[in-house]
């Protein structure tokens, strides 16, 4: 794999997880638990899918064959996906979706943390602006965790089901592959291990804060999504949001 | 409109002599259009009609979301997605917004949407049509921001000083949509496929009944109309607000090349308006009374989501008493 081949890997995962993840929050609309909350999810899809656009921008220039970023969005296929697994897991309730979100968040802000010091200076400005609303989403999950957590009966033990529903998800933030490895050493990504280390520590400190148990951290992990090997989920998400371009292939405006 | 049948509870509309003192000081400051603001006194029939109208104002806006989020999942291109979830976001906004304006009046936002999931409250009958087609995000956002915005410049003058605030900031966001929902429908009549086309039309075709219907009956004689005048929390009639947006929408149709499904419409020369032919009322009454084609999955879909994010927002508050408890 060529240096340009994995920049383009690399910025595939990131815009494809901000993607599939705002598509994700873009269910829920009409459908939060209240009205300020129906805004602030429909807020983090709209920064995350205006996140992505960014991502898609810059890779389809690399990529140079012709594809704009909605063609990469809407016409290539689940295994040409490099998503994080975690992020097209379904809503099922609040906690889940929350638990989901905070388990990105606290990746995304390291990530964008250090992306901001990028070797790459386009890298480098989109993860500046994005670090912003990224702070912001962070701040928000973790404060819902903290609530459901250590809310009522009920919502501890719906939060730590969503805790134990997506923990098989989680090590495919912090364990890198060779195109991470290669990205780090050109200074454009993060280092690996430090990344690792600054996840787990937020993470077990608002687990614990929020009186809930993480899980183990020699847990089995599912970790395909990166190199396109994903759940069942992501197919019907792909049949849902393509639909359209799929449909009426020979529309060239919308 | 998104108030379209508005109980005043008045059987006819009081002359100044029949008046109290209070009621007569309160008339004589509405005719000289002086805003009513919330610690001012007024008469129960207008608080009460007042808190009718913005709630179902409320109930329409976030009602109204569900419609466009019906789309919002299956947006053909990343900037239409983005457009798509930031209106449906404003609605949310004007919702909220409006939510307020009506706890100014001592009304409670919970026990009010209570009403609106129990089928006690009324939101506006156009929102209980399906949109079945991409090109309905436009026609929408055409017709329906379109014909809002028609009520709500006037509602900028209502009376009552917070509920006329709130529509002048609504009414920027609502003028926006409108255009963007009508450069949806135009891209896809210039540079779209057949296909594409036929869905504007078929778009039309569906939307231009109901969306005339959202002015509400002809008001003539009804005591409840002229209440809601002489209050001046209603400043126009539904009739003359209707011919307004018709008088409005009929060239930007054409523009489209599009057409109404109305063969009697037509420019009249005498009046200086369009002619248009007969609304089925009959429809508009079953729609309101909960008959309409989505009444029951809207509403199904609020009531889920408020009644079954029961136990988060009891978390919420659960967790801050925790807090305040700790802090003390
Ligand atoms: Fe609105
Ligand atoms: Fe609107």
């Amino acid at each position: 794999m060529t240096q340009t081949q994995a920049l383009q890997e690399y910025l595939l995962r990131l815009a494809d997880s901000d993607m599939i993840l705002g598509q994700r929050l873009c269910e829920l609309c009409g459908k939060a638990p209240a009205l300020e909350e129906e805004m602030a999810l429909m807020n983090t899809a709209l920064d995350l899918i205006g996140q992505a656009r960014n991502w898609y921008e810059y890779a389809a220039e690399l990529i140079d064959d012709g594809r704009d970023p909605d063609k990469l969005v809407f016409r290539r296929d689940a295994h040409d996906y490099r998503n994080l697994l975690l992020t097209e897991q379904p809503n099922e309730d609040f906690a889940v979706t929350m638990g989901r979100q905070f388990f990105f968040d606290v990746w995304h802000y390291f990530t964008l943390n250090s992306l901001t010091r990028s070797s790459d200076e386009r890298i480098a400005g989109i993860a500046s602006k994005a670090l912003k609303e990224a702070t912001y989403h962070l701040r928000r999950s973790s404060e819902w965790i903290k609530r459901l957590g250590d809310g009522t009966e009920e919502s501890h033990r719906r939060m730590q089901d969503a805790v134990d529903i997506l923990w098989r998800f989680t090590g495919e933030l912090i364990t890198p592959d060779d195109t991470d490895h290669a990205m780090a050493e050109a200074g454009i990504s993060p280092d690996p291990e430090p990344l690792a280390q600054d996840w787990r520590g937020m993470v077990n400190e608002v687990l614990t804060q929020a009186t809930l148990a993480p899980g183990a951290e020699d847990a089995w992990m599912y970790m395909g999504g990166k190199h396109g090997e994903h759940t069942e989920h992501l197919g019907f998400i792909l049949a849902e949001m393509q639909f359209l371009q799929r449909a009426y292939p020979d529309a060239t405006t919308w | 409109m998104y108030a379209q049948l508005v109980e005043t509870g008045a059987k006819h509309v009081q002359s100044k002599d029949e008046m109290s003192p209070e009621e007569r000081e309160f008339q004589e400051k509405i005719d000289a259009e002086t805003k009513i603001e919330p610690k001012n006194w007024m008469p129960e029939g207008y608080r009460k009609t007042l808190i009718r109208q913005i709630s179902q104002h409320a109930h329409s806006e976030v009602v109204g979301m569900l419609p466009e989020g019906n789309w919002l999942t299956r947006a053909p291109t990343l900037k239409r997605k983005l457009q798509l979830a930031a209106k449906i976001q404003d609605e949310a906004g004007h919702g909220l917004y409006l939510y307020s304006a009506m706890e100014t009046l001592g009304a409670d936002r919970d026990e009010e949407i209570e009403k609106l999931h129990q089928g006690k409250a009324k939101y506006s009958s156009i929102f209980n049509y399906p949109t079945l087609n991409w090109a309905d995000m436009g026609a929408v956002g055409w017709l329906v921001d379109g014909a809002a915005i028609i009520n709500q410049v006037v509602l900028q003058r209502t009376s009552y000083g917070p509920y006329s605030r709130a529509m002048v900031r609504i009414c920027k966001e609502e003028s926006f949509h409108q255009r963007q929902g009508y450069q949806i429908l135009l891209d896809m009549m210039r540079e779209g496929t057949d296909e594409q086309k036929a869905m504007v039309q078929d778009a039309i075709n569906r939307l231009w009944w109901p969306t005339l219907m959202m002015f509400g009956p002809t008001d003539d004689e009804s005591p409840n109309s002229q209440q809601s005048m002489a209050w001046k929390i209603k400043r126009k009639s539904n009739d003359e607000l209707r011919q307004m947006f018709i008088d409005q929408t009929v060239p930007q149709l054409e523009l489209l090349g599009c057409t109404a499904p109305d063969p009697e419409l037509k420019w009249n020369e005498e009046t200086g308006h369009y002619d248009f032919g007969e609304i089925d009322w009959q429809e508009f009454y079953e729609v309101l009374k909960g008959n309409g084609p989505c009444n029951r999955e809207r509403i199904k879909t609020r009531k889920d989501a408020i009644d079954g994010g029961a136990w988060v927002r009891e978390a919420a508050a659960a967790y801050a008493q925790k807090q305040r408890a700790q802090a003390a």
